[in-house]
């Protein structure tokens, strides 16, 4: 009886293992990047809001200070959301009539808060902790961009826990002058590691410290 | 008294197993009946982690469940870490109100009550929601400690099977048409000035409604105000009238006392002031902080209790031997007191008497005399007497006015009310939080002669069995929802300010009398202000309320001392302590130690917290004496029938080492039909056998036993240490000769003795020492740690199973004579070890070293493989076998604590240290650049403890606390030859016992 496969055959099995093995690698290529992609974390897609706020408007246009608005930033792991109030201070005067504005007047009217979606959101096990990281000189735009190009908000970074680390296990890359975290358009004048490891040192951060499972999670 | 010894043979016959005798080493310490016998079923369980067959589903539909989720597991296996987070909404403030921080807790000053008696708290807020309650640290009562049910009383705001609308006839109705019915049956009243009026109310302190109760009966002056709870304190009341011919408040300052003799006084677990004397008297033996003199405590009870684990003496004995006891040795300090029948002295068997006497008067001034709340009067009398002859008064014993607006003997009150109600006198009754119907002895069967009154009402944070019976019912405001105030032991009077606007159309006591006379609808907190502005307290009224509402306390408004003439000679009832008959059976009631006359019986935190003694969980039972189950032939879950008079319960039995013998101890407060899915049908209800002429004791119990067993729920033996050496105590005399007797029996290793490298803590380095000195076993720590940290409620069922999530137990351990055994309490949070065991097997890495020293454990991490738990020699890590956290039910969501993850089902969890609060105070002290100093983290259990057993800080700090403590001989280490290193150490206990009385 002659054989059923042809010794040309032995290729196909062959090939077969290495297709076999492709396809797990990329299936858990896929589960292991699949959180780096864009499209999951959605970092630049702006998010839409009831009410489009424009930062690059209040903060470039206007000059507005952050913490006009976000004004536990020093103080609390939350850096805070203006109440309607705050919005109402100039909008009472300016834009009386806008009706873009109108959800915020009937906020103010009805005393209903206004319902806005967050765009940076860590995971619950995670606690992040605004007031220390101003205090020790990270910039609002380390972490959120230059948010004074952004008409509406969006994700500059993951907030993936390996893009936290790269700050925690070497801060001198990222920690700027105390009194220039609040400057988003803050360049380095020269060697940033050079003068992030004085800084971490003026600063007293204990860089060990930083990567305590406890520091984030508890 | 007859005293029979009981050997090891003896109790193996009596647990059907023979064993051999757990080998001894240096002092034996055992922790149940069927450790010390060795039986095959504890041998088992300290084998495996948890008992046989809890890792299995005995359950078949469960188990077919269980296999379906199993397949679907294993197809999305994996795939649900990598889920995408969903959307979520950030909700500001319209107008941002003053001092509220997101991200940050507010603390307000406020008072909750037990028994009518206030204790100032503050309550956490975080954005509004209560979330913890802590001690007042400037109230008296307080200091800054809780005791668990304190701790607890949140969980009851949140309680989904609170009350949540009024109720007509058992329907869905309005407040207003509650008015409407109301105001129509008061107009009849107005008439007949009130004589069908009647108000049923609890034990009531507070000044204004005390006032607006006044008010009422004013304007209907033949109305009658009634007051009943079943945890009363009728008898303390009476026993003063006996001695000084009036009631009045005692008061004691354990601080000044160098000598206490309890007559079954639980005075630092229950009871007015009970954190302040723990506090107190704890300070009197703390060995490690230089206490040259510790003081000395003589224990006569009849059930083992907290208190009773601290003494230095104790006896056990039944309620008519401490009449007899107190007779005599009031006797022999010189009162004089005539009793009805023959005085029978004493049998002192133990040579007791005497030098306890001796003691007393030596020292004079500065010793006490305390007895229990449930104690006879004629008990009492006596201790007031002795505190007279020995010139107490006024150093540690303290009279006042009593604390009460109006201080009755509820028993008569209550029965003049069930009188009247038989006599068709009562037309219209409102019943005012009290929940009589279950809570009144049955002799008086109030639930049939309720349902004779034409219009009830009943107010009640739970539509419980007196709402069924009542035509309307309304949901009562909690405490942290509602403006009140009420007096403290001492009188000091503290304002209760909500927190939070009631979560459900709920009413308070002021506003239901308030609507009774004109009130309506005005807001309480006014009433509450024109009642204190009337007082005449100050000049500057507006600012005596602001600084009232923020301590916490009315400065001066404690009571002034009362003089009383403390009597020299006693004419006591009829038939004190005339001793009972050898074979004749007691028993005995007793508020239960955690849910008390059942108001907490919907608690899941309370009912699954061990009771100190027993150490059961959700349920009651009879306890007795391990001789008398010897005697009467019981085991442990035993069903027996209780029969008193015509009235009969069925009760398992639950052995007790060191219970006065022929006494049948059983607990208030379960048998609840009606309080919630948590409480209702557990235990058996012990109101069926009280009687209101005798409600704490009865003499004549008949026990028969029957065949059938009920399963308890039991902790002792759970998280063993195999018999192993964890607690040490000795005598001081021991500790004089050798301060080092702790380390006698440790194997302790250099430090160099591992194979990994050690670390290096250059900042702080967080250590505990937990002082066996102080603790009593209250639980206060335990509740505290749950309350902080999220920990989840298992149910019965799991808790069989070993499963309880408890973070930080109190371990119970006896130590000698089975019958008279010292009671030790070791509470057990992680260890946090320099070599951690955890550490080193776990293959995710979930739980790691962290710079400060400390054990860290992420959830996040963890795949729960078990390892660590499994290679804990200390069993302190908790397993989530299924979800035990709640994340369904609305207004459970409120409670949690936002700065501790809740876990979910497959994940590992443990102490911490706190660590959220160690963050806080790190991010804190890093923004303002000063250091931590000592005292400013304070753990949950440490904030918590009464007696400040426990020490947390900076191990670094040789000026710390904590470094003081561990520097001291009596500090050990547990389980030290496995060369863990722990960073929780124990202080060994002292005990001071009078030389004198030789041990029998």
């Amino acid at each position: 009886m002659p054989q059923i496969f042809p010794p040309s055959a032995n290729w196909a099995s062959k090939a077969s293992i290495l297709v076999t093995l492709v396809i797990v690698g990329t299936f858990l290529g896929i589960l292991l990047n699949i959180n780096r992609l864009d499209y999951v974390s959605k970092v630049g897609v702006p998010v839409d809001q009831p009410v489009p706020f424009s930062h690059k408007h209040h903060v470039k246009g206007m000059g507005i200070d952050c913490r006009y608005c976000h004004t536990t930033v020093e103080e609390s792991a939350f850096a805070g959301i203006p109440p309607t109030e705050t919005c109402m201070t100039c909008h009472s005067q300016v834009w009386t009539e806008a009706p873009i504005l109108e959800p915020v007047r009937l906020s103010f009217r009805d005393n209903k808060p206004l319902e806005w979606t967050r765009v940076h959101d860590l995971p619950d096990f995670a606690y992040f902790n605004h007031s220390i990281h101003v205090k020790q000189g990270i910039g609002c735009q380390t972490c959120h961009g230059q948010v004074d190009q952004m008409p509406l908000m969006w994700k500059e970074n993951t907030l993936n826990m390996e893009w936290c680390l790269e700050c925690h296990r070497e801060p001198e890359k990222f920690v700027r002058p105390r009194e220039e975290v609040f400057n988003l358009a803050w360049k380095p004048p020269g060697d940033q590691e050079n003068l992030g490891r004085q800084l971490v040192e003026e600063y007293q951060i204990q860089t060990t410290q930083l990567t305590d499972c406890s520091i984030c999670h508890r | 008294m007859k005293k029979e010894k009981i050997s090891r043979k003896s109790l193996d016959n009596q647990t059907g197993v023979r064993g051999n005798p757990a080998p001894s080493r240096g002092r034996d310490y055992w922790r149940s009946l069927d450790q010390l016998a060795d039986t095959e079923e504890f041998q088992e369980l300290i084998r495996r982690e948890f008992p046989e067959q809890a890792s299995e589903m005995t359950n078949p539909v469960t188990r077919r469940n269980f296999l379906k989720l199993m397949g679907a597991s294993l197809a999305f296996g994996g795939l649900t870490s990598c889920t995408i987070q969903p959307t979520e909404k950030i909700v500001p403030y319209v107008r941002a109100p003053e001092y509220v921080v997101p991200g940050r807790p507010l603390f307000y000053a406020t008072a909750t009550s037990v028994g009518g008696i206030s204790t100032g708290i503050l309550a956490e807020s975080h954005m509004g929601r209560p979330t913890k309650i802590e001690g007042n640290p400037e109230h008296p009562a307080s200091q800054g400690a809780t005791d668990a049910i304190t701790q607890a009383s949140i969980l009851n705001l949140y309680d989904p099977d609170r009350s949540k609308v009024v109720k007509n006839a058992g329907r869905i109705n309005t407040w207003g048409n509650f008015l409407a019915d109301l105001d129509q049956a008061l107009e009849m009243q107005r008439l007949k000035k009130g004589a069908g009026l009647r108000i049923l109310t609890e034990t009531v302190t507070s000044p204004s409604l005390g006032h607006q109760l006044g008010k009422l009966l004013e304007e209907f002056p033949h109305a009658r105000w009634h007051q009943y709870e079943a945890a009363n304190r009728d008898q303390v009341r009476a026993g003063a009238i006996m001695a000084f011919g009036e009631p009045a408040n005692t008061y004691f300052d354990f601080s000044k006392a160098e000598v206490i003799l309890s007559l079954d006084a639980d005075f630092a677990y229950s009871g007015p002031g009970n954190v302040r004397y723990a506090r107190d008297f704890a300070n009197g033996r703390r060995l490690a902080s230089g206490q040259e003199k510790p003081n000395r405590l003589y224990m006569v009870e009849t059930t083992p209790s907290c208190t009773g684990s601290w003494a230095d003496h104790r006896m056990a004995l039944g309620t008519r031997q401490i009449e007899s006891f107190a007779m005599t040795a009031a006797h022999r300090l010189g009162v004089e007191s005539v009793s009805g029948g023959a005085s029978i002295p004493f049998p002192d068997n133990q040579g007791w008497i005497g030098p306890v006497v001796q003691d007393l008067l030596n020292h004079s001034g500065s010793s006490l005399v305390v007895a229990g709340d449930q104690q006879a009067p004629a008990v009492h009398a006596l201790a007031h007497a002795m505190n007279g002859v020995l010139g107490n008064v006024g150093t540690t014993v303290h009279y006042t006015d009593p604390v009460e607006v109006e201080s009755v003997d509820q028993a008569v009150s209550l029965g003049e009310l069930v009188d009247a109600m038989k006599a068709d006198q009562v037309e219209l009754l409102l019943i005012l939080g009290a929940n009589p119907a279950f809570s009144a002895p049955a002799d008086l069967d109030f639930a049939g002669a309720l349902q004779q009154v034409p219009f009830r009402a009943h107010l009640g944070l739970y539509d419980d069995e007196t709402a069924a019976l009542c035509h309307w019912h309304i949901p009562e405001s909690h405490f942290l929802e509602a403006w009140s105030d009420g007096r403290s032991y001492d009188g000091t009077v503290s304002i209760v300010q909500p927190l939070i606007l009631p979560l459900y159309n709920s009413k308070s006591s002021h506003e239901l009398i308030g609507a009774l006379i004109g009130q309506s609808g005005r807001p309480v907190d006014d009433i509450l202000q024109e009642y204190w502005q009337g007082q005449d307290l100050t000049d500057n009224f507006e600012k005596f309320w602001r600084e009232s509402l923020h301590d916490g306390l009315m400065a001066g408004t404690g009571l002034p001392p009362k003089s009383v003439k403390s009597p020299e000679s006693l004419s006591l009832p009829r038939g004190t302590g005339t001793p009972m008959d050898e074979e004749d059976l007691e028993l005995l009631v007793r508020p239960d130690p955690t849910i008390l006359d059942g108001r907490f019986a919907n608690n899941g935190w309370l009912q699954e917290t061990p009771k100190p003694i027993s150490k059961l969980t959700w349920d009651n039972a009879a306890q007795v004496s391990p001789a008398t189950a010897l005697r009467l032939g019981l085991k442990n879950e035993q069903v027996v029938e209780l029969n008193l008079g015509d009235r009969s319960i069925e009760a398992p039995i639950w052995i007790v080492p060191g219970q006065a013998h022929n006494v049948v101890t059983v607990h208030l407060g379960y048998g609840r039909t009606r309080c919630g899915r948590v409480g209702n049908g557990l235990g058996f209800d012990v109101n069926v056998l009280r009687s209101s002429s005798s409600p704490w004791s009865a003499a004549g119990l008949k026990l028969v036993r029957t065949f059938s067993t009920y399963p308890l729920a039991c902790t002792q033996d759970h998280h063993s240490m195999e018999g192993r050496h964890l607690v040490r105590h000795a005598d001081l005399v021991e500790f004089k000769k050798h301060p080092d007797f702790a380390h006698r029996e440790a194997h302790e290793f250099p430090e160099e003795l591992t194979l990994y490298s050690g670390f290096e803590y250059n900042g702080n380095s967080w250590g505990m020492a937990i002082d066996l000195n102080a603790c009593i076993g209250c639980n206060a720590c335990s509740l505290a740690c749950q309350s902080e940290n999220n920990i989840p409620v298992v149910g019965k069922d799991e808790v069989r199973n070993a499963r309880e999530m408890s973070w930080i137990r109190v371990d119970r351990y006896y130590s000698g004579d089975l019958d008279d055994p010292a009671i030790l309490h070791q509470p057990v949070p992680c260890q946090q070890c320099e070599n951690a065991p955890c550490e080193l097997v776990c293959p995710v890495t979930a739980t790691s070293h962290s710079q400060e020293g400390l054990n860290d454990m992420v959830y996040n991490r963890c795949v729960g493989t078990r390892y660590c738990a499994n290679n804990c020699p200390y069993k302190v890590r908790r397993f989530n076998f299924l979800q035990y956290a709640d994340r369904e039910t609305e207004s459970l969501k409120l409670m949690q604590n936002p700065d501790v993850t809740i876990r979910s089902r497959g994940i590992m969890e443990k102490c911490t240290y706190c660590v959220q609060r160690i963050n806080a105070a790190r991010i804190e002290s890093k923004k303002s650049g000063d250091p931590i100093v000592d005292g400013q983290i304070l753990t949950a259990c440490q904030q918590a403890c009464p007696t400040e057993a426990i020490a947390f800080g900076d191990i670094n700090d040789p000026e710390s606390k904590v470094a003081h403590l561990k520097s001291s001989p009596l500090n050990y280490g547990i389980l030290t030859e496995l060369n863990t290193r722990p960073r929780t150490s124990y202080l060994a206990s002292v005990r001071n016992p009078n030389p004198e009385i030789i041990e029998s």
